[in-house]
């Protein structure tokens, strides 16, 4: 039983930051259809600003986050500006092909510069932050990412049910003619979702070093379990990408407990084919409103 | 009450993806707080020269390659849409283009983008206030909205944005007699009481002579007669192609078989 409740602690909180990870991917492709496969290498982005920060410029901790998402929600801000607006009314595949191109040159970056060792970051987390239950204990790192992830799931999810900019992001999505027949700034609304979108990447970056040190590869592919996740909770919902991530999570935990660890990377995807197969537009995903 | 033209349209062409013409030098003008109507079968540039107004001719690769638009006196031709909506132009798109997956009142909202640094409660209790319908379904998805309901949404939205010239394009497509006339009497009230100064594209010629103040009618991408409504109504041509009644007045006799093809004059 002792067994079954950490491996859950674990899914959860690992799932939460699948999930975080998603949320960014989501975002992209709710206001511009585009899949952006460049994802895992901005949480790698994320978690080496946050390495040359905390480690070689020896900034404070909390001080070094902050900076970190601010140059994130930059950089964001910068890929839209110079490599997706000059092909926006090009076809989706020559935008999903940049974004290919973008996940090599950004991994070549990396790479140059931090070369492909393990690195990890000083132990910053204050142990306090432990929880014990009796024989149970989560770790910190786990404790604060499932922390953040929840506040950060809360702080998006009312943006976008009540903010004028929410809205207007989602009407975007929604109709895009529409939205600009109405004066909506649809560019500023592209280059506000690949922002935030970097900003969660690279928030999930972060923690997702915490937890396994930092290397260019195993970062970046972590960035491709994105896909199970927003296939299996619905491309354009965020709330599903979010529990999407819980429940690869948990299948992930589970699997290596109870199974063996080297079935963990593929067990979720068979269940993944499974549910597609009740719900092909995955769990939460939007169904076609047909006016007939 | 008429303190000039509000836009005017100067001997403009239009032009798609660089080859295909379909405005040929158009000129109208529009006096501040009228309705002006634009009239003319399918495929006359009805709708194209909306865009070309409102800046949406540029995302479907289509260009004002001659003339001038002049609004309040600056010209707007080829601007963004981003740029002249917030000079106050609003167009409400032909077939009701709902933000489907957003409620009611989400989509009033998408409306203050223009202005979203001001408040919009207010707003929201004068659009609810023209169009009642929506007051009980403001929490309803709009995708599951009927075509009645969705025509008064989109209109609404374009009303949140305060526009000084609203462009309505075929407001009465695919809806009742009985819900049409009620559109037509909120857009008469919207012209009367905002004093925003309109114009409405229609088939529906019939209704949009009721309401206007003058009139435009287009064919082949030219504009091939105007007056005010009064004179067209009594024109002969009208009449016959727009209005479907012959010139006595009752339904054409079919015994005058030569006489059957009546020639547009303007051809």
């Amino acid at each position: 039983m002792e067994f079954f409740i950490q491996l859950l602690i674990n899914g959860l909180s690992v799932g939460l930051l699948y999930g975080l990870s998603a949320l960014g991917f989501v975002m992209i492709f709710k206001s511009s259809s585009v899949l952006n496969f460049a994802h895992g290498e901005l949480l790698a982005m994320g978690a080496f600003l946050f390495l040359v920060l905390v480690s070689w410029a020896k900034v404070p901790v909390f001080i070094a986050f902050v900076i970190t998402l601010a140059g994130c929600f930059l950089l964001g801000f910068v890929v839209e500006r110079i490599f997706l607006r000059p092909l926006i009314g090009e076809s989706l595949i020559f935008v999903i092909m940049l974004t290919v191109g973008l996940a090599s040159m950004f991994k070549g970056l990396l790479l140059f510069f931090f070369g492909g060792n393990l690195q990890t970051y000083p132990d910053f987390l204050p142990a306090a932050l432990a929880i014990r239950l009796g024989s149970i204990s989560v770790p910190p790192v786990y404790v604060a990412s499932s922390l953040m992830g929840g506040v950060f799931l809360v702080l998006f999810g009312l943006f976008f049910k009540y903010s004028s900019h929410g809205i207007y992001m989602r009407s975007v999505a929604d109709n895009q003619t529409a939205a600009l027949s109405l004066g909506v700034h649809v560019k500023k609304v592209f280059a506000l979702s690949w922002a935030i979108a970097a900003m969660v990447a690279g928030m999930s970056g972060i923690m997702l070093g915490i937890i396994n040190g930092i290397n260019v590869h195993q970062i970046s592919s972590i960035g491709l379990k994105v896909f199970p996740v927003v296939i299996l909770g619905g491309l354009d919902s965020i709330g599903g990408a979010i529990i999407g991530g819980i429940i690869i999570g948990l299948l992930e935990a589970f699997t290596s407990g109870y199974i063996s660890p080297s079935l963990r990377d593929v067990v979720p995807y068979i269940i993944l084919v499974f549910i597609l197969l009740i719900k092909p537009y995955g769990l939460f995903g939007l169904k076609e409103i047909e006016r007939v | 009450m008429n303190t000039g033209n509000l836009l005017e349209l100067n001997n403009i062409s239009v032009v798609y993806s660089d080859v295909i013409q379909v405005l040929k030098g158009v000129s109208l003008r529009v006096e501040k707080n009228r309705i002006v109507s634009l009239l003319g079968s399918n495929g006359a540039g009805k709708t194209t020269t909306l865009k070309a107004i409102s800046g949406l001719l540029k995302p479907e690769n289509g260009k004002v390659t001659d003339g001038s638009i002049v609004y309040d006196g600056v010209p707007v031709q080829n601007l963004s849409p981003e740029e002249i909506t917030r000079l106050g132009i609003i167009q409400v798109l032909e077939g009701r283009q709902p933000f489907k997956y957003l409620t009611i009142e989400e989509n009033l909202r998408v409306g203050t983008a223009t202005r979203w640094t001001k408040p919009y409660r207010k707003d929201l209790e004068m659009v609810y206030d023209y169009f009642p319908a929506l007051t009980k379904r403001r929490k309803s998805l709009a995708g599951y909205c009927s075509g009645g309901e969705l025509q008064m949404v989109v209109m609404g939205r374009a009303l949140m944005a305060h526009p000084k010239l609203l462009l309505l394009d075929e407001p009465s497509l695919g809806l009742a007699p009985l819900v049409v006339k009620e559109i037509f009497r909120i857009i008469r009230r919207i012209n009367e009481e905002q004093g925003t100064t309109i114009i409405l594209v229609e088939q529906n010629a019939n209704m949009a002579l009721q309401i206007a103040h003058y009139g435009y009618v287009m064919e082949n991408g030219k504009i091939v007669m105007e007056g005010g409504v009064e004179d067209l109504k009594e024109n002969p041509d009208v009449k016959e192609f727009y209005l479907g009644v012959s010139a006595g007045g009752a339904a054409r006799s079919y015994r005058d078989v030569k006489s059957y093809k009546r020639r547009k004059r303007w051809l």
